[in-house]
This record gives C-alpha cells, sequence and structure tokens, in this order.
C-alpha cells in the first residue's frame, strides 16, 4: 500500500537551501539534476510520490458527489498536466517535489476597492473548509473523480471585494523558472492565466481548492491553491495562484494564446462540440485499468442542472 | 577494413542480436504491466509506447541505405527487413491496442473518429500503406516484383512523413519529441537526395 512505502529519496539526495538559492552554484548543479531526473524517471510513480502528506484540520464533508467512486490518491497525484514542471503527465510528480508553496502570498488587483495582498494562512480562514467531490474531464479525454477540500470561490470574492467595473476574474499562476523547470522552455506564454466570467466566478459549484483527500494540497496539484470549475475542462482550473485580477475585459487565457483555434476562453464540457483534432463525445475515467471502456461525456460534464441556466442564448459551438 | 565484410554466421549472430533487441519494447510494456506500473492511463501509455517504437524501427530501417552510401559499408542493408517488419509489427500492436482497448471495437465511432480527425487519418493511412510492404517482403515477392517491388518500397518514406505528421498533431503544443523524429527523417531523406542528384 502507498502510505506503508518508505521515503525513497535520502535526505542527502534534497538540494540544500544555500545550493538552491544560490544560481551559480546551482547551474553547475543542474547537470546533476538532470541525471537525477532520467533516474527517477525510470522508477514506478509510486515511488516518487514522497512528498510529506499533512492532513487539513477542519473542513466539513458536503453531499456533492457521494455517490461517485473515487480516483485513487496515487492516480490523482502521479498523472498530472501542470506544464511548470514538464509536459509530460509523469513530470509534475517528479520536478515539482522541491517546490515551496508556503510561505505564499495572492495579490488582489485591478477593479476591486482596495487592491491587497493576502497570505494562504489567511485565505483559510476566509470561509469554512468543504470536501467537494468534482468529476475532473480533461480537454485530452480522460476523467477522475476527485474528493477536493477548499472553500467556495464566491466567499474569496466577497473577501476581495470588486467594483461595480468586474465583469471578469482572472487567475495567474507562478512562473518561477528556478522553482518550476517548465518555464524556463517557451512552451506557454508564461504565466498560465486563466479567467472567469463573473457570474460563473460566483457560481456556487466552482471553488478554490486547497487540499485533496483530507490533505493539504500536493504540489503537482497545484499547491498551495488552485482553481476548480468543474463544468469546464481541466486546463481551466489554474494551479499555484499568486494574482488574481478582476477586469472590465475578457481576459485572454494562455491556452487561447497558444492556439485559438482549438482553445476559447469558456471551455465548458460539451460531448457535441468536438475539439478539432480529437473527439469529446466520450472519455476514459482514470484507474479502471485495461479493459475499462470508455463513458459518454455529459453536457457540462454532468453539471448542466446547476449550472445550464449561465449560458442560456448563448452558441455553444461559437463560443467554445 | 574489417567491418566492411561479415560472415554468414556473423549475419546470423547479428540479426538474432537485433531480434532480441526488437522485442525488449513488448517485453518492458508486459513487465511494467505485470508490476501495475504502466500509469493511471495505462491504455495511453501503450498506445504511445508502441507507435513510438514503431516510429523508431522504421527510422532504423531507412536509415540503413544512407549509412551504406556515406560509409561504403553494405552489411547493415541485410537487417533492413527485419527492422521494417518491427515497423509493422508494433504499428499492429499500435492499431490493435486502439481499435480494441482504446475503442472495444465501437466501429461507428472509430470511423467517425478516423474520418474527422486528420492526426488519427494520417496515422491510419501509414498503417495501410505500410500493408502491402510487409506482404512483399520475402525473397519470393521480391524476385517476383522485381523492378517494381523497388518502386514499391520506397513508400517507406511516405508510411515514415505520415507517422511523423501523425505525432505532431497529437501533441498539443510541446513539439520537441516529434520535432526530433522529424530532423532525423530529413536528414535521412536528405541524403539519399543529394547522393541520386551527385550521381547524375
Amino acid at each position: 500500500m502507498y502510505i506503508a512505502k518508505k521515503p525513497d529519496i535520502p535526505s542527502s539526495e534534497i538540494t540544500p537551501r544555500e545550493v538552491f538559492e544560490n544560481r551559480r552554484t546551482f547551474l553547475k548543479a543542474a547537470g546533476f539534476t538532470v541525471a537525477a531526473g532520467a533516474i527517477s524517471s525510470m522508477l514506478p510513480p509510486t515511488a516518487m510520490a514522497a512528498n510529506e502528506r499533512q492532513k487539513i484540520a477542519g473542513f466539513s464533508k458536503t453531499a456533492y458527489g457521494q455517490d461517485e467512486k473515487l480516483t485513487s490518491y496515487e492516480d490523482i497525484t502521479t498523472y498530472n498536466n501542470f506544464y511548470e514542471f514538464g509536459t509530460d503527465k509523469g513530470d509534475p510528480v517528479v520536478h515539482a517535489r522541491l517546490f515551496k508553496p508556503r510561505p505564499w502570498t495572492v495579490s488582489i488587483e485591478g477593479e476591486v476597492k482596495k487592491p491587497r495582498q493576502i497570505s494562504i494562512e489567511d485565505i483559510f480562514k476566509i470561509a469554512p473548509l468543504e470536501e467537494r467531490i468534482y468529476r475532473m474531464r480533461c480537454v485530452e479525454g480522460w476523467s477522475m473523480v476527485i474528493p477536493w477540500v477548499g472553500l467556495p470561490l464566491a466567499k474569496l470574492i466577497a473577501y476581495a471585494e470588486p467594483t461595480a467595473n468586474a465583469k471578469y476574474v482572472e487567475f495567474i499562476s507562478l512562473a518561477d523558472p528556478r522553482q518550476m523547470a517548465g518555464v524556463r522552455i517557451p512552451v506557454l506564454d508564461w504565466p498560465y492565466t486563466e479567467g472567469l466570467r463573473m457570474d460563473e466566478a460566483m457560481h456556487p459549484l466552482a471553488i478554490m481548492a486547497v487540499g485533496l483527500y483530507g490533505e493539504v494540497l500536493p504540489n503537482q496539484n497545484g499547491a498551495p491553491m488552485r482553481l476548480v470549475v468543474p463544468w469546464k475542462y481541466g486546463f481551466k482550473g489554474g494551479k499555484s495562484i499568486v494574482r488574481i485580477r478582476f477586469t472590465e475585459q475578457t481576459p485572454v487565457t494562455t491556452w487561447m494564446k497558444a492556439l485559438p483555434k482549438e482553445y476559447g476562453f469558456y471551455a465548458n464540457v460539451n460531448p457535441k462540440v468536438s475539439h478539432p483534432r480529437w473527439s469529446q463525445s466520450s472519455e476514459r475515467r482514470i484507474g479502471g485499468g485495461l479493459l475499462s471502456p470508455r463513458i459518454k461525456t455529459q453536457l457540462f460534464n454532468g453539471y448542466a442542472d446547476e449550472v445550464g441556466q449561465l449560458y442560456a442564448g448563448m452558441d455553444l459551438h461559437k463560443n467554445f | 577494413m574489417a567491418m566492411r565484410q561479415i560472415s554468414k554466421q556473423q549475419l546470423f549472430r547479428l540479426k538474432a542480436v537485433l531480434f532480441v533487441l526488437a522485442l525488449l519494447p513488448l517485453a518492458r510494456l508486459f513487465w511494467l504491466g505485470f508490476n501495475d506500473n504502466l500509469t493511471a492511463n495505462p491504455i495511453e501509455f501503450i498506445e504511445r509506447s508502441t507507435g513510438t517504437w514503431a516510429l523508431i524501427c522504421l527510422l532504423v530501417a531507412l536509415a540503413l541505405t544512407p549509412i551504406r552510401l556515406i560509409s561504403g559499408i553494405n552489411w547493415p542493408i541485410q537487417l533492413r527487413r527485419m527492422a521494417g517488419l518491427f515497423m509493422f509489427f508494433y504499428a499492429c500492436l499500435h492499431f490493435t491496442t486502439y481499435l480494441w482497448l482504446d475503442h472495444w471495437f465501437d466501429w461507428n465511432e472509430i470511423s467517425k473518429h478516423i474520418i474527422e480527425h486528420p492526426y488519427v487519418l494520417v496515422g491510419f493511412s501509414a498503417f495501410v500503406v505500410s500493408i502491402p510492404l510487409a506482404l512483399t517482403s520475402s525473397n519470393a515477392m521480391m524476385r517476383f516484383l522485381g523492378v517494381r517491388w523497388k518502386q514499391l518500397h520506397y513508400s517507406a518514406y511516405l508510411i515514415a512523413i505520415l507517422g511523423v505528421l501523425h505525432f505532431w498533431w497529437l501533441v498539443k503544443k510541446d513539439i520537441r519529441e516529434p520535432l526530433v523524429y522529424a530532423i532525423v527523417l530529413t536528414i535521412l531523406l536528405g541524403i539519399r537526395i543529394y547522393y541520386r542528384y551527385r550521381k547524375n
């Protein structure tokens, strides 16, 4: 079993802080890091998820997703799209190991009464934390069921006090080339930027997640806090967020910039709107093994009753 | 030079080594499978792995003539058929994984998928083009077809181009890996074109 495994990385192998923070030495050590990365990528993923796991003290259970079969902790934490730590889904669990999600400050800016900074500790205190079991559908055609712990995004927005001009809210992720190897490569236009319309952001289903499986969010899943919008494709959920900016204009998100014909602002899960390169009509639920057939993808990822009215009268083929 | 000529026995040994080497990627999949280590998405992993190795085997096969052209060493050509057939072997595994594990023979969905999505279409085309090559790989077919055999087997380059395109159009944004294959293929094709026009 996973928990019974003892950590595979001897403390001697973890880069000391002085080395890590000294750029020149760090560059010299980079050769070693690459070699270590090559070796670790040959090891089974279980052996690598050796981050310290820390329980979240107080959160309440909710009715969301009680009938769903949870994806295993191991699958959720070893199969990640988090390009800041590499483009392979096995990369983040390896390359995010030394990432430091504390101390962490989030800057609230743009169309707000008063721009300010808030620490992650204070964000934990804005509202009581809740567990929300949500389906997550990736644009690549796979899905998981994840027991997030977080706070309603609406509560965080209320705290931020946006002005009447705020029509959209932008979420900007950290892009620190020293801690995030993927950011040194211009695969995307860093920092990773996502956005929601205000009414979407205020919707009760949207949360800012700070944990999963009752524990503090692992680095590879977007520590210390990441957006979760369960009726949209997974990439809408910006990770390791450092800035929340309220705007009057529609934000241009990272994927819209990268491939405008393939990714729009809304990115709502919709089996009828194909991605130009692949179908969205079905998905594979992670964890079923080799012999698990695909399942049908549902409109708004099965949350149509809750969120459908947000898009009443909109052409979802145009606003993809 | 000692390496210019090799004996029949050496060739046999070389072929045996290549045969075992070429089966290692498959053995690895079984090993990872038995240890439950095919990642969270084992079907995608098998698809990726068999596809990658089909492409690598094909590029190995296509590298042997350029090696002869540059070095004058003849014997590697004798390994070409095996490399080519291993390409077909991995392509079959790749295609079977797609039809079976990925789509459970849902022909309706599969045919729509192939027609509507360019990356699937080029991959499927590459596979179809490779079938006659595999079928005509025997010495008897070689003799039977004569000059036409050579013309037919030039389409190995077409398969490689389609295969690289298949990979290229599949990746979302990070094109580094397919780019490596594209560069290798361009070099191999470039060498052949260069030698052809230098002669004339």
